[in-house]
């Protein structure tokens, strides 16, 4: 369990206020300057050092994806840093707490990140449902502006830095890094093909980067305690530091909470979400990740730890860490046909296999729900899925995919007696 | 210049070329539905994945992947097989099974694809999506159940003709190409939609459930609707011209045609003159004849005329053998006045360099500033226009307009209306002189509306020193063009079918050869010969005429704005006892008494040749030595009309044409009314 000490959120549950004042006493804004007088590299390698891997899903080393930005001298174009707070994964709202409570954890994190990166502005890209959230963003913002933390010579470190906050209007695909570049640049909100990376051209076809909100502002601390603090903490080096796991579901207490990357997926649940509803033995899958990770049955559930490395073992994802509890009370079948309808309903459209294969995938999952289909459909379900994993433009299509591909996986056997069922009723 | 093998095979190519041009260069076919060679690239359809090795473990859009040092392509592995059935399935699933019923049938990438890449039966058992059709305008018909998405035409739209009118509107499962807000597609490249589109989403309004591509026999010909010379292709049946489509030629018209070349092919078997007509001297009406009594007749009245009263006057649509035939038949009656200039426009004619679009069409879209005098090339000369937008959208070329303000598809500087501003242009300090002056490929185009007036020649003169003011011409560069709207123009021009001091009021025989303009300028008393395809303008004040042969129905020369010659082919018979125009003027010129030294097609070109070179070789852009030209004088202070009020009605076989007519009313008249609504 996560000592106090080494807790990055203090402030997590909005016990203290988010003002720049009671965030002054938990030691956000503390000798930034300082930290950026020690350079550029020095910032990256620290980040490198920390083991930090992204926190919006794909887990990609934060170190090393800043830097593939050019050299702020040479690029000769302005570098932007893009922070996404399109956080619309079903079952995750871990950045919605840091905006609500630890807004200038963030803020801080944009300008390192931002100096770090040569750029001297940062888009937030907050979801449009998050009007109060982005309004406590909004004050930070007016609140660092008028302390001399943002702005020219932002931080008294030297560089000049600006936030600007940009509400989307509620599309899951914004969320997606190029799509949420399109949408900034006031166009359709379509991913866009990689590559060209966004390091490269990104916004308004200039070198940028996008992050997500828990890794920029997991960033201060880490800087200010040394990465090697960091990489310290969790499971091994690849899978380090503290993580915000969002608990909901069939838990007794529905909980956001900070621990270790690595921690035991029951230890998590029993230590800090008052364990299953109807105790362990009444679990019957958890989706260990948000809604795109195949999710897991309880036999895996038992032993399993939630790390990024682990959970890809057992063919799903930590994700954004979003674990959802099913007990033995739940229509698996309809869950994921749930989770299906919204992947087709959030799909772009842009190209051919998610645009097509998430309505039909929902389709069949929803004749599979009242059991009217063929043990031969679930098969070919299965290659359904298969055809838009990997061949979409984005990971839209995987993400449509996976939740199914999980269900098939561990459920054949539910999926089989519905029919069955069904063909005797109708018979 | 990477080099890297696709399927075995080692390809060097140039920086930034695409997997998938790569695989072109050697022969290897990747399918693909949303990527055009000449449209951006947004690779939504992911029928070209292929599979890269070492690189993801996935398959990789081949359209949007640039080629890398090393690479290893593989286009014929499990995975990307896989990949493609998907892909097809998935294009298949919401695709209505109506291919007997559709136009786009055995033409359709869809349905080719299907075969080669598709499963052999559907795995879809739930209800298919259907798209509520669009309402597009008289040239677009829409299906739009069929559309796949592949956004091709609404790059068209944007990247090519310049307007945002289609999108790709709401998302998922229920997008669909829409205009905004429901209206027709109004650019003047609108067809060209028609043929990007792979499926059968949209196809073309008059050729609807007309044929069947593989009963249409194709000739490779060019088009006569304007002076650029588009190339086309002439599907036709029987006798009867299907439908006009474009064909690839990258240095005039790349892969596009304008509306009008593309529709107004319906005019070409309406209001035809099938069989010579005779007017009766008392009753004042035609009457049919044979040729024989047409050719005594002409023969006498011709004779009759003194040569200063006689003239043969030459149409928009005239080939270069027709006026070298009336050129040699005047010649041997005596002399008589020629003239094609029936737009009334006059300028000097003894310069090439002064009549030609010297800069080239190609060579257009690398200009950095362009100046147009009385010509609004979206209208006349859509393909010239494209490359314009091109100059425009990739060099930021700066664009200024003398003449009415017109709605072109770029932005320009309007710097004045009439031959006076022109004028002051040449010590103007405005912006856009500035940038003319800085120019490093500066271009001049001057249009036919600039010089209709007495003040023609002065205007020409004008532009020559316009020209040297801001050095337009220098040694590698000849950015002085003049923007002709007739296809046979040129070629008169070269021919010497053109006169200095003529008055047309003054001729007592006039031969018009397919001439059809305001015929009020006429002498009343006049004989007056039409020999021509269309009973239009020339034809209903004629006393005989004489049945021609319209571009479709001969082979024949053209000579294009830049000067290019190129050659109609004959895709179908003339109608009736219509004949080949120089044919007519042979057996006239024997009913003088002088007959003409040919009697073969091949006879007269070589007797064209001769005098003339360049028509020895086709399809070569001269480049003509840079000389004074032009009457210096007086211009005027009158605001510079429009070459064309409509653009849909310019020729005779657009006048007989009811698409064009339908075009009129949706883009021209509805127009005219919004704005006079406005004015109220």
């Amino acid at each position: 369990m996560l000592a106090d000490k080494d807790r990055i959120f203090t402030n997590i549950y909005g016990w203290e206020t988010a003002g720049l004042k009671d965030a002054k006493k938990r030691g956000d804004w503390d000798k930034t300057a300082s930290l950026i007088k020690k350079g550029r590299e020095w910032i990256i390698d620290e980040m490198k050092a920390s083991g930090l891997r992204g926190r919006g899903g794909a887990g990609f080393p934060t170190g090393m994806k800043w830097s593939f930005m050019p050299d702020p001298e040479k690029s000769g174009k302005p570098h932007y840093l893009v922070i996404n707070a399109d956080e619309s994964e079903p079952g995750t709202c871990k950045d919605r707490d840091i905006l609500r409570h630890e807004p200038h954890k963030l803020l801080e994190g944009a300008l390192l990140a931002g100096f770090a990166m040569g750029a001297h502005k940062a888009y937030i890209y907050i979801r449009g449902e998050f009007y109060n959230e982005g309004s406590s963003i909004n004050k930070a913002i007016a609140e660092a502006y008028d302390a001399g933390l943002l702005g020219k010579n932002a931080a008294k470190s030297g560089w000049d830095f600006d936030v600007v906050l940009h509400r989307g209007a509620g599309a899951y695909i914004c969320g997606e890094e190029t799509a949420l570049i399109e949408s900034l640049e006031g166009n359709k909100g379509q991913p866009r093909n990689k590559p060209p990376f966004p390091a490269m051209a990104g916004l308004y076809s200039c070198p940028t980067t996008v992050n997500n909100v828990e890794t920029i502002a997991v960033a201060p601390t880490i800087l200010r305690r040394g990465g090697a603090w960091f990489a310290g903490l969790g499971k091994d080096e690849k899978n380090t530091g503290t993580k915000l796991f969002c608990i909901s579901g069939h838990v007794n207490n529905p909980c956001n909470v900070e621990e270790e990357m690595g921690i035991p997926l029951k230890e998590l649940i029993e230590t800090h979400a008052g364990g299953v509803r109807g105790g362990w033995d009444n679990l019957l899958a958890v989706i260990p990740g948000g809604s795109s990770t195949p999710l897991l049955p309880k036999d895996i559930c038992d032993n399993i730890t939630m790390d990024f490395d682990t959970l890809r073992g057992a063919q799903s994802g930590l994700g954004t860490a979003a674990v959802i509890v099913m007990d033995k009370s739940t229509d698996i079948i309809y869950a994921i046909a749930r989770l299906s309808h919204f992947y087709m309903h959030e799909s772009c459209g842009q190209c051919t296999p998610c645009r097509e294969g998430t309505g039909w995938i929902w389709r069949v999952m929803t004749r599979m729900v009242k059991g009217d289909a063929t043990v031969e459909e679930i098969d070919m379900l299965m290659d359904v899925t298969k055809e838009i994993e990997g061949h979409t433009i984005c990971a839209h299509g995987d993400a449509s995919a996976w939740p199914v591909q999980g269900l098939i996986r561990h459920f054949r056997p539910v999926i089989e007696r519905r029919i069955m069922e069904y063909r005797k009723n109708a018979a | 210049m990477p080099k890297l093998t696709i399927n075995g095979i080692e390809v060097e190519v140039e920086q930034g070329t695409s997997i998938i041009q790569a695989a072109e260069q050697i022969g290897i076919e990747i399918p693909r539905f949303c990527y055009h060679d000449k449209l951006s690239v947004p690779a939504n359809c992911r029928m070209c994945l292929v599979e890269v090795e070492g690189g993801p473990p996935k398959p990789v859009a081949s359209c949007a992947m640039a080629c890398g040092e090393g690479m290893v392509v593989k286009t014929d592995t499990e995975m990307v097989h896989k990949a493609r059935k998907g892909v097809m399935e998935f294009l298949l699933i919401n695709h209505p099974l109506d291919c007997p019923i559709c136009d786009q049938g055995g033409e359709c990438d869809l349905q080719d694809q299907a075969v080669a890449y598709g499963y052999d039966r559907s795995r879809y058992h739930e209800n298919k999506r259907a798209v509520a059709d669009k309402e597009l305008g008289p040239l677009i018909k829409t299906t739009m159940t069929r559309c796949i998405q592949c956004t091709r035409c609404v790059r068209l739209g944007e990247e090519v003709a310049g307007v945002t009118e289609l999108g790709l509107m709401h998302r998922g499962e229920d997008v669909e190409i829409d205009t905004f807000v429901e209206k027709a597609v109004s650019s003047e490249m609108s067809g060209n939609m028609i043929d990007v589109c792979p499926v059968g989403a949209l196809t073309s309004k008059p050729y609807e459930f007309k044929a069947r591509p593989w009963e249409l026999s194709k000739t490779e010909s060019i088009d006569v609707h304007d002076a650029v010379g588009s190339n086309v292709r002439i599907d036709a049946r029987g006798g009867e011209v299907m439908r006009v489509l474009p064909r690839l030629h990258e240095e005039i018209n790349e892969e596009w045609i304008s509306d009008k070349t593309r529709f107004a092919y319906d005019g070409l078997k309406k209001r035809r003159l099938d069989r010579p007509w005779i007017k009766n001297e008392k009753t004042g009406k035609l009457e049919e004849a044979d040729w024989n009594e047409a050719f005594t007749l002409i023969a006498e009245k011709m004779k009759s005329r003194k040569a200063d009263k006689r003239a043969f006057i030459a149409g928009d649509m005239i080939d270069v053998e027709a006026m070298v035939a009336a050129k040699d038949l005047a010649e041997a009656i005596g002399g008589a006045a020629l003239e094609c200039r029936i737009d009334g426009a006059t300028f000097d004619t003894s310069s090439r360099s002064g009549y030609l679009f010297n800069t080239s069409i190609a060579a257009t879209e690398e200009a950095d500033a362009i100046l147009l005098v009385g010509v609004n090339p979206r209208t006349e000369a859509a393909m010239i226009n494209a490359r314009i937008l091109k100059a425009v959208r990739h060099n930021k070329a700066k664009v200024g307009v003398i003449g009415k303000a017109c709605d072109l598809n770029y932005a320009y500087d309007h710097i004045g209306t009439t031959a006076k501003d022109l004028e002051a242009f040449k010590t103007s300090k405005a912006a856009f002189a500035k940038a003319f002056k800085a120019a490093k490929k500066p271009m001049i185009i001057l249009g036919m509306g600039a010089l209709q007036g007495e003040d023609g020649q002065a205007v020409h003169a004008l532009a020559h020193e316009i020209a040297k003011t801001y050095k337009v011409v220098k040694p590698e560069w000849n950015g002085f063009n003049m923007l002709h709207n007739a296809a046979s123009r040129v070629g008169a021009l070269d021919v010497g079918f053109a006169q200095d001091d003529f008055y047309i009021g003054d001729a007592s025989f006039v031969y018009l050869l397919g001439a059809d303009f305001d015929t009020s300028f006429l002498n009343s008393k006049a004989f007056v010969v039409y020999q021509g395809h269309h009973g239009d303008l020339g034809a209903h004040r004629a006393d005989v005429i004489l049945p021609g042969a319209a571009y479709t129905e001969k082979t024949a020369l053209y000579v294009n704005t830049e000067g290019r010659v190129q050659q109609t082919l004959r895709a179908v018979m003339p109608p009736g006892d219509a004949r080949e125009d120089w044919t007519i003027l042979r057996a006239l010129s024997a009913f003088l008494n002088t007959p003409l030294p040919y009697n073969t097609h091949q006879q007269l070109r070589d007797r064209i040749v001769k005098e003339w070179a360049q028509f020895g070789t086709l399809d070569v852009v001269p480049s003509e030595t840079w000389e004074a030209f032009g009457k210096k004088g007086k211009v005027s202070k009158d605001v510079i009309a429009p070459a064309y009020e409509n653009i849909y009605m310019t020729n005779a076989i657009c006048r007989a044409s009811e698409t064009m007519k339908a075009c009129t009313q949706e883009f021209f008249l509805s127009k005219q009314e919004d704005m006079a609504e406005a004015a109220e």
